[in-house]
């Protein structure tokens, strides 16, 4: 997740302190990993040095929080631009998962082992996010969803592995 | 937030338990040597390939089908050397079931297909069909009581066969690919109700689903491969 456009995201939002910005990033995407205070304001210097946003005027009172940033047109541009992109549609297939699927067969160790192992610990995982969804709020789910579908989507890749290991195991033993 | 990890029960802990079934269809061998426990109160997913005797495993439990060898128990007592008869009055008064498919009786209205089991039971026909129309409201049919099964969507249907599975408040309900002819979206609503009215009522539930997503709803999961069971609670990773 890139810190600095999601930030950015928030400042076109409305103009905000960094405490509001650190808040705001914790509640929809931080997913208990808070942001520290020190990347926030290190993101707004750079944002602000680039042109991105500007700092108003400083308020009264002590600590480095005494400015609101506020978006500039070419912080919005960055915005529509990075909306516009898609991200890139990649198959995961060199992962661990496919490392150590490979290196069984190949040292002629169980692959299906491995595989029962991760099948429990992907379901585990979904077992946790379908949790998160029936208990959290709507933007809770949209992510927990997001997450569901992906592990998904490495569980059938998991089954048909399974199902293919005779095969695979001759091929890499070859 | 976390889901517990799960546990595989106990023998004196559970409700239901094969052990060591053996059953063949003609000569192909569809369970060879399946052993599961299913807590009191668990939901379970039974999961893995097609033709891998997920259902008839299912059918084993239920008392539907009978094992070649090996044993069936539910509450303490010996299901598979019963009587057709007694097998019968135990599904009836203990069971519940919903199928993926064609299983509302196509004759029959919504609410009596729902107040079928209540019926069967021996209760009076009034009374079975005010505690029918009770499911509709919170299953999202209201409205539909008197339609017939040609006349509602297959969610729609679905959710009435999970309202008639559950009607009679079964000890256990035994589901086939509940969410098999659905998308997403209405997969999702079944199963939230599923749970939610299995969790109310204290309802064990055997669920057979080759969907992970569906799976996800239960406490632990099962895999049904070339006729055995194979529990993956027992190592884990991470944790
Ligand atoms: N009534 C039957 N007569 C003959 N063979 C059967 C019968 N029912 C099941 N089988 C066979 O038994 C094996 C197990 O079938 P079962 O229906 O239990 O599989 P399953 O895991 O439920 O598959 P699916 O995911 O496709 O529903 C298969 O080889 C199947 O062809
Ligand atoms: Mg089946």
């Amino acid at each position: 997740m890139s810190v600095p456009i999601a930030l950015l995201g928030l400042i076109e939002r409305e103009p905000s302190h960094g405490y509001d910005l650190k808040r705001d990033y914790d509640a929809y995407f931080g997913r208990g990993k808070p942001l520290p205070f020190g990347q926030v304001y290190a993101t707004l210097a750079r944002l602000a040095r680039d042109g991105k946003v500007v700092p108003g005027d400083a308020e009264p009172g002590a600590g480095p929080d005494r400015k609101r940033y506020a978006i500039t047109e070419s912080g919005r541009l960055e915005i529509a631009d990075w909306l516009a992109e898609p991200v890139e549609p990649e198959p995961h297939l060199q992962t661990v998962l496919f490392v150590k699927v490979v290196l069984a067969l190949m040292l002629g160790r169980s692959a299906e082992r491995y595989l029962d192992t991760q099948r429990a610990a992907h379901l585990q995982r979904m077992r946790e996010l379908t949790e998160l969804k029936r208990s959290g709020g709507a933007v809770d789910a949209l992510l927990a969803d997001h997450g569901l579908f992906h592990l998904e989507a490495d569980l059938r890749w998991i089954d048909l592995t399974c199902a293919r290991l005779d095969a695979l195991s001759e091929m890499v033993r070859a | 937030m976390t889901a517990p990890h799960p546990v595989v029960p106990d023998s004196e802990d559970c409700l239901i338990e094969a052990r060591h079934a053996l059953l063949s269809f003609g000569a192909t061998p569809a369970l060879q040597g399946a052993s599961v426990r299913v807590g009191a109160g668990e939901i379970l997913a039974v999961m893995g390939p097609s033709g891998s005797g997920k259902s008839t495993l299912l059918h084993c439990l239920a008392g539907i089908l009978t094992p070649d060898s090996g044993e069936i128990h539910y509450s303490g007592r010996r299901v598979d050397t019963l009587r057709e008869q007694e097998r019968s009055a135990l599904r009836r008064d203990h069971f519940g079931f919903v199928f993926q498919f064609g299983q509302l009786v196509p004759e029959l209205t919504a609410e009596e297909n729902v107040a079928l089991p209540l019926l069967l039971g021996g209760a009076r026909r009034g009374d079975a069909l005010r505690e029918a129309r009770g499911w509709f409201g919170q299953l999202g049919l209201g409205g539909l009581e008197q339609r017939r099964s040609g006349e509602l969507s297959g969610g729609q249907a679905q959710r009435v066969a999970l309202a008639r599975g559950l009607v009679a408040r079964p000890q256990v309900l035994f589901a086939d690919e509940p969410t098999g002819s659905l998308d997403s979206l209405t997969g999702e609503q079944v199963m939230e109700l599923l749970v939610a009215a299995a969790r109310q009522q204290g309802t064990t539930v055997v669920l057979v689903t080759h969907e992970a997503r569906v799976a996800a709803y239960a406490d632990r999961e099962v895999i049904v491969r070339d006729g055995t069971v194979r529990s993956m609670s027992t190592h884990r990773v991470g944790s």
